[in-house]
């Protein structure tokens, strides 16, 4: 199994995954530097909270750069929560530029439509495959993820949808742009389905 | 596809330990918190609460530590409750990794904090549990100090305080089923159903699957469950179960 890096940013508790990375058989290495970006073969961007706080984090640990950098090079990024919407261009949530590795942006749930939509979406939730993908092998239907979230991506190039989800309204829980995925559940809080998914991503 | 009702096991801590109480008394050693944890990823729970009874009942602080070592180790989102006093508190749990803080006391005695707590964190990680005693008189009333004391509201009145404070749940917990795996007290689970629009989950007293189900048509949406999770047989030896998926699906 490789080495997975998971970037520590000092944003949200990295516990989980790490241990679930580890339950699943992989080395896990916690980034928190660009020398430590280079050593992981695959590498996970975890998020949770406000973009802009993020972003300022990922500037002070100077990873802005280095991130592009490995988003470019084609090793396989997996962008989670907050940390997929890093990976567009920007958010509603901020004011400050994403990381532009995949084009779109972030926009906020709308408490509108005919009954009323609690937001953020928090609990249980089933991803459908906007194509087919070995990121879904097992999991193709009657999977569930659980979401705790109050923006949802909007990709200007539609072939970058991976998944699809109801909340209200059809939105997009999953991504893929070449080497670049994400997912906006929480698949270290999804126990079986989360580690699969894992699984197969690691397996990519 | 739709999806299945909330089956959450409830693990009650005291001086690190796992317990299990009776009517909120003689609390019985179960074993180590961060094993019980691994057990039930391994089960595939959808969800867990942690209850410190020793902060609960005000004989010691938070073990923040303690709670990051178990939101690191579960792979399910994690409610926690027992002294959960102000705004800083509520943020400082959640930002450890816990999804959700569960309150009791506070709905009586500082509701406007109630308030500031679902402010900084969202209503919807906010757990009012009304903890439910019928007196000798056979009326019910709520209580709170882990029990100890009578609330100025009735069950029904206390999950409306509650609710109108910003908890985004509420959970209906009987004291006196506490343990005794005799069902749950489904009166005011339904009274409570009725009088509120946030989910409602039911604890206290659930033995079989059939209770789960009764529960679930007395108006919950969720169910918990100490004993039937962590005791097995007559004889109450420690042993750590969960519905697999189907029987979750038929409930």
């Amino acid at each position: 199994m490789s080495t997975i890096g998971i970037v520590d940013y000092g944003v949200g508790n990295v516990g989980s995954l790490t241990n679930m990375f580890r339950h699943l058989g992989a080395e896990v290495q916690l980034c928190r530097t660009a020398e430590d970006l280079k050593d992981s073969e695959k590498l996970v961007l975890p998020g949770v909270g406000a973009f802009d706080h993020a972003m300022r984090q990922l500037a002070s640990h100077e990873l802005l750069e280095p991130l592009r950098d490995y988003g470019a090079s084609g090793a396989p990024l997996l962008g989670i929560c907050l940390g997929m919407q890093l990976l567009l261009d920007r958010s509603e949530e901020g004011d400050l530029d994403g990381l532009g590795l995949i084009p779109g942006e972030s926009k906020r749930f709308a408490n509108d439509g005919a009954g009323k939509l609690r937001v953020p979406q928090m609990g249980w939730n089933t991803v459908s495959p906007a194509h087919p993908s070995p990121l879904f092998s097992g999991l193709e239907s009657d999977n569930r993820f659980y979401f705790v979230h109050s923006y949802y991506v909007s990709c200007a190039d539609r072939e970058d949808d991976l998944g699809l989800t109801t909340y209200g309204r059809p939105f997009t829980s999953m991504v893929q742009r070449g080497n670049v995925v994400g997912m906006q559940f929480h698949p270290e809080k999804s126990h079986t389905f989360g580690m699969r998914l894992l699984t197969n991503w690691m397996t990519m | 596809m739709k999806i299945p009702p909330r089956v959450i096991p409830v693990l009650q801590l005291s001086d690190g330990f796992l317990v299990k109480t009776t009517k909120f008394g003689n609390p019985r050693y179960i074993g180590d918190p961060i094993n019980a944890v691994k057990i039930l990823n391994d089960k595939g729970v959808d969800e867990l609460v942690l209850c410190d009874l020793d902060a609960s009942a005000g004989r010691s602080s938070i073990d923040y530590e303690l709670l990051a070592d178990i939101a690191s180790e579960a792979f399910m989102p994690v409610g926690y409750g027992g002294a959960v006093s102000s705004a800083a508190v509520a943020r400082r749990i959640v930002e450890l990794g816990i999804e959700k803080v569960i309150i009791n006391s506070l709905v009586e005695r500082d509701p406007v904090e109630l308030e500031a707590i679902a402010s900084t964190i969202g209503t919807q990680s906010v757990v009012a549990s009304v903890d439910v005693s019928k007196g000798l008189m056979g009326r019910r009333s709520a209580r709170i100090r882990g029990g100890s004391e009578q609330s100025r509201y009735d069950p029904v009145g206390f999950a409306r305080l509650a609710v109108e404070h910003g908890a985004g749940e509420v959970l209906v917990h009987s004291i006196d089923r506490d343990g005794a795996m005799g069902g749950y007290d489904l009166e005011s689970i339904e009274a409570i159903a009725k009088a509120v629009d946030v989910p409602v989950v039911a604890l206290g007293g659930a033995a079989s699957d059939s209770d789960f189900s009764a529960a679930l048509a007395a108006g919950a949406s969720a169910v918990a469950a100490g004993s039937r999770f962590v005791f097995h047989g007559r004889r109450k030896a420690v042993l750590i179960t969960y519905p697999d998926q189907s029987t979750i699906r038929r409930l």
